[in-house]
């Protein structure tokens, strides 16, 4: 592999670690989340500096330049990355839903207690100034 | 519990201020023996305020979910409030309010029914859906009588009456974008009986339907692709104690 396709590899795992690490330090990013992208980028970093675990890593899956193989290797880690994110998106929407239905039914319970105030006092859970605010009005 | 059981009917409606009083002041005269929840999915004009001023309980949710939310949200309303029966009444007028006592006759009359399912297609009717929406109903009608073994002429149909079973179930666990199609499948899986009455249905009063024509084709796709992956599971059906489906850690 030549050096300059090495150096520039070497120095893109290295940037990509190095601004995953900060996110996460900064507490932008969740660690749950950063793992798979220090995996990822562990793994680029190790294939560019160790040339000869490349050159068996492409002779293995039949690519006869090293550094495609490299590229190879991270659209894979890109697709895993991108299906987790989906798998993430579908929890985060499927919760959403939950949210939003649980939100509209205790907004309801609270309407129809506002209009019986009766029902209100008479429940020992709600405390006093609670049940006395005037209803806010959306 | 004494006396009759307790009925309640769920109107999904996203922006139907157009039709929502006419729906609700129809119910009372044909059906007054149900208790009316309005589920406003997230409306921009004034349904929600229009249903309140009518008297019916209103449950507002904070965003449109789309239809399947909607009415989950219905399901759970009722399954908390301890309601035996609940048929879901379209917002928009489609579904008539006096066809309802065939459903409750249905359910009435066999105990052993789940899910009684107005069908336009089991009388000849004046229905008239565009013939590209009608295809697809019959593709879909075709392939869940195949699988389920039953007759069924109308699976996309939401004029639906369900009993606790039913309730329970769905509260758990209902399809999210266009969910009438799988909600059969899933009676089926879940071994509920289920059975279809003829109703006449109207044309929309007004307002814009969920399934656009430029929808239909991604409608189709989905559900197609909802159904055949449905089959490949070992157990369809989420039941207590499984995971929750996809992966929120409960359902409500």
């Amino acid at each position: 592999m030549e050096l300059r396709v090495q150096l520039v590899a070497i120095v893109a795992a290295v940037g990509l670690l190095l601004f995953v690490l900060e996110l996460v330090r900064r507490r932008r990013l969740l660690e749950r989340y950063a793992l798979l992208w220090l995996f990822s980028g562990l793994s680029l970093l190790v294939l560019a500096v160790w040339k000869g675990l490349l050159q068996i890593v492409a002779d293995a899956i039949g690519i006869f330049y090293p550094p495609s193989a490299l590229f190879v290797i991270a659209f894979g880690f890109i697709l895993v990355l991108l299906l987790h994110f989906s798998l993430a998106v579908s929890r985060l929407a499927d919760q959403n839903r939950m949210l939003a239905q649980r939100l509209a039914l205790v907004e309801q319970r609270m309407r129809r207690r506002e209009r019986i105030p009766g029902v209100a006092h008479e429940d020992a859970t709600v405390t006093a100034d609670v049940v006395e605010q005037p209803a806010p009005r959306s | 519990m004494q006396g009759a059981p307790t009925r309640l009917a769920v109107v999904p409606a996203y922006n139907e201020s157009a039709t929502i009083l006419d729906v609700l002041r129809r119910m009372r005269e044909e059906a007054p023996d149900y208790d009316v929840l309005v589920v406003d999915d997230g409306s921009t004009d004034r349904t929600a305020e229009l249903a309140e001023s009518a008297g019916a309980e209103v449950l507002r949710l904070p965003f449109n979910l789309g239809i399947g939310g909607a009415v989950q949200a219905g399901f759970v309303f009722a399954s908390e409030n301890g309601y035996d029966y609940m048929v879901q009444v379209d917002g928009d007028g489609q579904h008539d309010p006096a066809e309802l006592a065939r459903l409750t006759a249905a359910m009435d009359g066999d105990r052993t029914l789940d899910m009684v399912c107005g069908s336009r297609f089991l009388e000849q009717s004046d229905y008239r859906a565009p013939v590209t929406r009608r295809t697809g109903i019959h593709i879909f009608a075709f392939l869940l009588s195949r699988i389920s073994g039953e007759r069924i002429t109308d699976p996309t149909s939401g004029f639906r009456l369900y009993n606790k079973r039913a309730i329970s179930l769905f509260a758990r666990d209902y399809p999210h974008d266009y969910p009438e199609v799988e909600a059969v499948l899933m009676v089926h899986f879940h071994q509920l009986e289920m059975k279809e009455v003829p109703v006449r249905m109207f044309q929309r009063g007004g307002g814009v339907s969920s399934i656009s024509s430029g929808k239909s084709i991604y409608y189709m796709v989905k559900v197609l692709l909802a159904i055949f992956i449905g089959l490949a599971r070992a157990r369809p059906v989420v039941r207590p104690g499984d995971d929750a489906p996809v992966a929120a850690t409960h359902g409500l």
